[in-house]
């Protein structure tokens, strides 16, 4: 059955109406077409589906639609400031954070949820933070090169 | 991977509408909180459910409390990531925030609750041992009625409990405890992060001036049908000094106590022999003088 659900997504209030068993990654890639976010593994293993919900990093492969009327949801469509790319983004790039770029977009929303709690993360708790996401190409060393130095970038923007 | 089938949502503000809707649209329903466990079900297991009472809309289901004698209520709905943050419950048992941060990853804790996953009864619930450790109490609800059973009684069987299909686990009851009481739970996996126990073992213990225990519980997760409380190696424990070899004694002890199976994991004789090992871990780290770990590095270290 159909069901009426008002949103914000990313920033944007929406209403739309979709089955209440429809799962948030498919109404997010197949109806509304925001297709940054992947599926993994389907099951709340590899974080490749992270999305944020009511401010908060979930599985959205694990979300039924009929539960979201009401919340607040980012994705990887917004993480950019509007037309420049997030630091974390550019880090990304500049430090070679992405071989296939599968998990990418999960490692970014992640990276984003752990830099608003923590700006100045060790290198333990960067591992920590992204122990639910996944990299199949193993490209950790980078990843999370670039995660410094997205907080060193943040941590200066915010003394400029 | 498999996709849901179509069902019907409710979301009752209520915990007697919640019941309500289940003894009005009968079997074939069921009760929805965070959803991890539900939904995968759901792909994995081939669960067909006609529709779910989600339970997020009742506002009194997501609170921690504490009562004026000191206990401390856990709403239902409490996320494993709220029971890991909480500044109240690390400053008071930090074992059990411990716990909670083994569960999954942190996108897996925003959603999962504490009352979920003790009412999916799966025997190697990170949580259920540290709860036991701490004398928890499960408030059920029905449609006006309340009962209110120990933790360790809850557990039937792997994925039963003593619930009635209309009856609802509405919050988790701390009693009050001796500001002295300390604790451990140590976590044994294949992997760190993401992975389920072989063993999981929980310690509370109060000593007092000549540190002489006074007070323990030893409680173990994933080598039993449920989480259990290991009664004859706490015996040992009671009014000695925790010496190694009365941690090593009743490690033994725990090892003959527990009940564990051979699985994917790990076989039953390695599970035994890691009750051993990591209740008397659990022992000593609790009687230690630094037993609050202050990172998952230090905590992650403390295992071995």
């Amino acid at each position: 059955m159909k069901k009426k659900i008002q949103l914000t997504l990313n920033g944007k209030k929406t209403i739309l109406e979709a089955p209440a068993h429809r799962l948030l990654l498919d109404l997010l890639r197949d109806e509304i077409g925001l297709t940054g976010t992947k599926e993994g593994c389907g099951t709340g293993d590899c974080g490749a589906c992270t999305v944020f919900l009511n401010g908060k990093p979930v599985n959205s492969c694990l979300i039924l639609s009929g539960e979201l009327d009401g919340a607040e949801l980012v994705t990887i469509e917004g993480l950019k400031i509007g037309p420049e790319l997030h630091p974390i983004q550019k880090a990304f790039i500049q430090d070679g954070g992405a071989q296939c770029g599968y998990c990418t977009p999960g490692m970014l929303m992640m990276a984003k949820a752990l830099l608003d709690e923590n700006p100045n993360p060790t290198e333990e708790e960067i591992r920590f933070a992204l122990s639910g996401n996944l990299c199949r190409c193993t490209g950790y060393a980078k990843i999370i090169q670039a995660v410094q130095d997205a907080a060193k970038e943040i941590r200066q923007a915010a003394r400029r | 991977m498999k996709r849901p089938e179509p069902l019907e949502i409710y979301q009752p503000t209520s915990v007697n509408e919640a019941c309500q809707i289940i003894k009005q649209s009968g079997p074939g329903g069921h009760f929805l909180a965070g959803g991890t466990d539900l939904v995968i079900a759901i792909k994995e297991k081939g669960w067909v459910p006609r529709y779910v009472v989600d339970l997020k809309r009742i506002p009194s289901l997501s609170e921690i409390l504490t009562n004026s004698d000191g206990s401390l209520v856990l709403g239902a709905l409490t996320t494993m990531r709220e029971i890991e943050i909480s500044p109240l419950i690390r400053d008071r048992y930090p074992f059990l925030a411990q716990s909670a941060a083994e569960v999954g990853s942190i996108q897996i804790r925003h959603r999962a609750t504490i009352g979920g996953n003790m009412a999916n009864a799966t025997p190697s619930a990170d949580v259920a041992p540290a709860l036991i450790a701490l004398d928890a109490k499960a408030k059920i609800s029905g449609e006006n009625s309340e009962r209110i059973v120990a933790l360790e009684k809850f557990f039937v069987g792997p994925g039963k409990t003593v619930m009635k299909p209309d009856e609802i686990l509405t919050a988790l009851i701390i009693p009050p405890h001796p500001a002295t009481l300390r604790g451990e739970y140590i976590k044994f996996s294949p992997r760190e992060m993401m992975d389920l126990a072989y063993v999981g073992v929980a310690v509370a213990l109060a000593m007092d001036e000549r540190k002489k225990v006074k007070h323990v519980r030893i409680a173990l997760g994933a080598v039993a049908p449920i989480p259990m409380r290991a009664r004859k190696a706490e015996a040992i424990v009671l009014d000695q000094i925790l010496s190694e070899e009365i941690a090593e004694q009743a490690g033994g002890e725990a090892a003959k106590e527990c009940s564990p199976i051979s699985d994917v994991r790990s076989s039953a004789d390695y599970r035994r022999e890691m009750v051993r090992v990591n209740t008397k871990r659990a022992l000593l780290n609790a009687a230690s003088e630094h037993w609050r770990p202050t990172s998952w590095v230090e905590r992650r270290d403390r295992r071995y």
